[in-house]
Order: C-alpha cells, then structure tokens, then sequence
C-alpha cells in the first residue's frame, strides 16, 4: 500500500509529496522502516530499496511484521540530481525535526519524523558523495552506541564507525529518531549517482538478518560479516596538499603501511607529478576518493588504524 | 591602510584564491568586518567596499582611536562569485556552515579556518548577513544569543530593530555563532538586498557601522542620527505562511505599519489567473520581511511582522 505522508502545493500545477509503501503480513506489528534518498546525489539506497521489497512481496508468507520503505525523502533533489533541496539549497538532514508551521522544508521534515516514529527499528541509507567511495559502513554517535551496536553487527556490513557527537548532527534525521527513542541506523555505502550492485548486495543480507533477528522474517538468511569497530582505533586522513588530478594506486579495503605510495596527484599542463600521496598511518583504506579533480586540502583517503596495542579483531 | 593577503588556496585550473584584508590603525584587535561569504553577496560585499573608503578617510584624518587595529575583508569568496553561483562550486557546500574550520578538512573547512584564525581576537565582530530565502528585510542588526554578548549592544547601531535569535543546531557552524564562542562579540547586519546593489540600505548599513564604531570609541565620526533600536526576540516576530501555491502579488511595502487583519498579498493560480489565496496579517506591526519573488509554494514564510 502506497502512502503520501506529505503533500505541499508547488508554484505552478504540481505538488511535492514524499510517499511511502507499506509491506504487511503476519499478526506481529514490529515495525522495521527502510529510509533513503534524503541526500539527492545518493542512489545507492534506490536500489536496496528495490531489492528489499520486491524480495519480500515475492515471499510475503514468510514476513511476520510491518516493512515501511521510504524510498525519497528529497524527491526533488533525486529527480534533478542535486544533493539538497533543489528550491532552497539547503541540507535536509540539517532540518529535523523540523516544525508544523515552518518553511516547506520544515513541514516536511516534521510529517517526515512523526511517520517514521515508532518504528522498532529505521536504516536510514546514504550513499557518500560523489567525491569519496566508502566501504559499507554504518556510522553512530558516542552516545547512541551502547544501544546501536548490536544492531549494527546484524547488518553485514564491513565497518561501523563510533563517531564524536556534534551539536550540528543534533538535525539528522537519525538523532532525531534516536533521540526519540527510535532505533536508528546511518548506512554509508558506496559513491554518488552510482549505484555499486555488490554492496547492495551485502546491505540486502543485512537487512534480512535484521528482520531474522527482530522475529519478523521467517525465511534463510545468510550468515553475516563481524564488522571492524572504529572504537580503539585512530582514523588517519589523508588530505592533498596541492591543487590537480589524484590517480590512486591503492584500493578499498586495501592494507597499507605509514608511508606506502597510494596514489598520485598530477599536473596535465606541466606533465609533473605534483604530490606523491603517501598513507599517513599504516591501517586499511576504508574511504577512497572518486573524483579526481582536487583542491589544496581535498580528502582523498581515509585509514583506519590497527587497534591500539596490535591486537586487530 | 594595509593591504594583504590572509589565506591562499591553489586551485588546479584558476588563478589561486587570495582572500584580502584591509586593515586600519594598529594595536589591539578592535573590530573585523566580513563582507561576502557566499557567491551571490554582492550587497555585502559593496558595504564592506564603502567601509574601506570610509577607513580609510577616517585614518587620514586621524579619526581612529589609539591602540585600536580594525580589518576589513570585503569578500572571502569571489571563486563563486565569478562563477555565479552562490556556495562553493565543486561541492556546493557554504563557507558558513564550516566555522570553526578545520585546517586538515575538505577545501571549505580548509577555507574557515584560515580565515577565523585572522579573525579571532578581536573585540568585535561584524558580519554582513544574507537570508537563504528570497525575500526584502528591513535593515536590521541580529545578535545569536550565546550568552556572551549583551543584547543592548545592537542598540549602538541606531538601526530601527535589533533581533535576538536563540541558536538552532544548524547555528553552531555559522561564523557568527563561533566568533562568540571565541569570545569576540559579534552581530550580523542584514543590508536589505544580495544578489543586487540597494543603494539606500548600503548607506543605511555604512552608517549603522560608523555609529558602532563611534559609540564603542573605536573612532569619532558624525553620522545622520539613528533609531532607538527596538530591540526584541525573534520568537517575538510573527511568520506567516503562504496558504496556497502560484504566483505571488504583495501589496505592502517593507517597513509598513499594518493592522491585524489587513491583506498583504495575494496568491494567484498561475494558468487562470483567480485568487487562489489572500495573505492576512494575524496580528498588527510592522512589516519586517517580505517575500521577493513572482512564484510562492505553499508553507512559504512570506511576511514577518514585528508587533
Ligand atoms: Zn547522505
């Protein structure tokens, strides 16, 4: 069943709406919601979302629970490939909570939040941009991790990354959810405006065994990946220290020493090598950088360190 | 006056960005004044360009206090600006989202920090503000309410209304909200327009700034006098909302003085042309905001009315 959740005339002859579809079966109303498109560029969650309820509706008899998917929060922003809000250049995921009688956006991001709470559980998916490819990853606060952390490990992704909190975060959609009491997890995977079937993949077996787990899904699922933990360990930045193109020489996932040649920066108009990147610390390259136009100061690695003492999960 | 050049960054196909600052008088860190963060603050960049003619002739004449070293940068991103675009090209972020910085970070944060790093330790702080929407205020000076600045300072501006507004999350990486944090008292002062030259509220701002300066005893200058500044909190104001979609027709100059319930505007169904809404004020007051442009959505804030 399909669902308009919010609805807001625009100018001429046409209305935003943000819509969700509902999956029901079963007598159990445990309630996982699977949130994407907040961020325009990202499409990697199109697909899971795909993936995800054309899988259940074909075996509907083994769901025992409620699947809401929201594939698009920024309509808007998806169907004219910007990140933000096409009117207003602004950040959704600045908004939340957002207010009843606000601008547009802020009427949106409050229908949006009260639909989504209550859920038992919400994966909100962001790709990265399009600059940085990242490992699937799923990214929670100091404070939420006690209560995330096992959530997290039954998504099958490769890491999950405990960050500080930031009063600026305060507007996400995730802590705002969380700090309403709903569960929520941000899944990292993959670049902008690509979709990179294989983490798809991965992230469909995550959600699966996140049903399994919560008593809704009735089907196999697959055995899942024990994510690195990013507690204990130090993330290395490596950031261009000059203007050109950057040309790696490494790859995700790739395990790096402290002064390994990763990749290049280059002048087309001088021919000259202009930076020889190097990994600032030995560890695994968990973000690597897409586009190669670069600025004096571009990230374009991230590494993640081996735990403190040598000992490596 | 100094000229100089307080951050650089290298790009790989355009000349490098230099972001420049004026700097008046010397000693100690008096005042710094930023213009045009964002591609499309023409408005603010031309205040800050009369604030350094008017620097300028103040030091000439001996007019800065003792002691007292005031730095002026008109424009912190022109890279935009030449390219008509309002936020940073390549990733279409906003400088003032990114303050404090943070010199290991992305191009923009990169760009924060080396510009706050010259513009901590100032006493004051002011900055030329603009409004993510479309729209005309009133001249008016605002104050992020950290607790660290004393509101009845934006009295000192003589401008007609003086806005209190508690931070929100997304204030917390505005350079304003920063300069506070870093213990320089700082305001924004909205110049009515942005992406054009209002020539009546840049003069309007220039000498909002001059009576700033002179009251605080950074330099001693005549200027036209001011108002006694209302000064209130913007929870105080009342928004109102567009109730319908098209196009929009206000009837109401800024700074009007209304009565509750007088129409302001209208809303007309872009194919046919019929009244599909009229814009009431629920209050009276003065009219603070207005919406500038001929298409509205729904929900839009259009009016902003001080009671
Ligand atoms: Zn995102």
């Amino acid at each position: 069943m399909t669902e308009t959740i919010a609805s807001i005339a625009l100018a001429v002859n046409e209305k935003l709406k943000i819509q969700k579809r509902r999956i029901q079966n079963g007598n159990s109303t445990t309630r996982l919601s699977l949130v994407t498109g907040t961020h325009g560029d990202e499409l990697e969650g199109q697909y899971l979302a795909f993936m995800v309820g054309s899988f259940i509706d074909k075996n509907i008899d083994l769901l025992d629970g409620i699947v809401d998917i929201y594939p698009a929060l920024n309509p808007m922003g998806i169907d004219s490939i910007t990140r933000g809000i096409p009117m207003f250049d602004l950040d959704m995921n600045r908004v939340f909570p957002g207010t009843k009688n606000g601008t547009m956006v802020e009427v949106v991001c409050s229908a949006i939040t009260d639909d989504i709470s209550g859920s038992d559980v919400c994966v909100d998916v962001h790709s990265s941009n399009i600059f940085l490819k990242e490992i699937p990853q799923i990214r929670i606060s100091v404070p939420t991790a006690e209560v995330l952390l096992p959530y997290a490990e039954m998504m099958n992704i490769d890491f999950v990354w405990i960050h500080e909190s930031a009063t600026v975060l305060e507007s996400t959609l995730a802590h705002t959810l969380n700090s309403r009491g709903t569960k929520t997890l941000v899944v990292e995977i993959g670049v902008g405006m690509r979709i990179t079937k294989e983490y798809c993949g991965q992230l469909f077996q995550g959600v699966l065994n996140l049903m399994k787990q919560l008593g809704m899904w009735k089907g196999k699922t697959v055995p899942v990946r024990k994510p690195i933990i990013s507690a204990g360990r130090e993330v290395g930045f490596v950031n261009s220290d000059v203007a050109g193109i950057f040309v790696p020489f490494s790859d995700f996932g790739d395990t790096v020493k402290k002064g390994d040649h990763i990749g290049n920066v280059i002048d087309p108009l001088s021919s000259k090598v202009v930076e020889e990147v190097q990994a600032v610390c030995d560890g695994m390259i968990f973000t690597l950088r897409e586009y190669p136009v670069v600025y004096g100061g571009s990230l374009l690695a991230r590494i993640l360190q081996p735990m403190q003492g040598g000992e490596d999960a | 006056m100094k000229k100089k050049t307080l951050f650089s960054l290298k790009s790989p196909y355009r000349e490098q960005l230099d972001v420049i600052g004026y700097s008046f008088g010397r000693g100690k860190k008096a005042l710094a004044i930023v213009g045009a963060m964002r591609g499309n603050e023409v408005q603010q960049m031309y205040v800050c360009s009369r604030m350094v003619q008017e620097l300028k002739r103040l030091e000439a004449d001996g007019k800065l206090a003792e002691n007292c070293e005031i730095l002026v940068i008109p424009c912190v991103n022109y890279y935009s600006m030449n390219l008509g675009k309002r936020f940073w090209a390549m990733d279409n972020t906003d400088i003032n989202r990114m303050f404090p910085g943070y010199d290991q970070g992305e191009t923009t944060q990169r760009i924060a920090a080396g510009v706050f790093e010259q513009l901590q330790g100032y006493e004051y702080g002011i900055q030329l503000a603009s409004f993510y929407q479309q729209g005309i205020f009133l001249p008016h000076v605002k104050l992020m309410d950290t607790g660290f600045t004393d509101p009845g300072m934006l009295k000192d501006f003589g401008l007609e209304f003086g806005i209190v507004r508690k931070p929100r999350p997304y204030d917390t990486t505005t350079l304003n909200y920063n300069w506070q944090i870093w213990e320089t008292k700082a305001f924004s002062v909205y110049a009515n327009a942005t992406d054009e030259i209002d020539e009546k509220a840049a003069c309007e701002a220039v000498n909002a700034i001059l009576r700033f300066m002179d009251n605080r005893g950074l330099v001693s200058t005549k200027t036209p006098p001011g108002y006694r500044t209302v000064v209130l909190d913007e929870s105080e104001t009342e928004q109102i909302q567009a109730g319908a979609a098209g196009l929009f027709f206000s009837t109401v100059e800024i700074g009007a003085t209304v009565e509750k319930d007088d129409i302001l505007g209208r809303i007309v169904d872009p194919f046919e042309c019929t009244t599909v809404g009229e814009i009431r004020t629920p209050v009276s007051g003065t009219v603070y905001f207005a919406y500038h442009s001929p298409l509205i959505n729904e929900k839009t804030v259009c009016f902003k009315i001080i009671k």
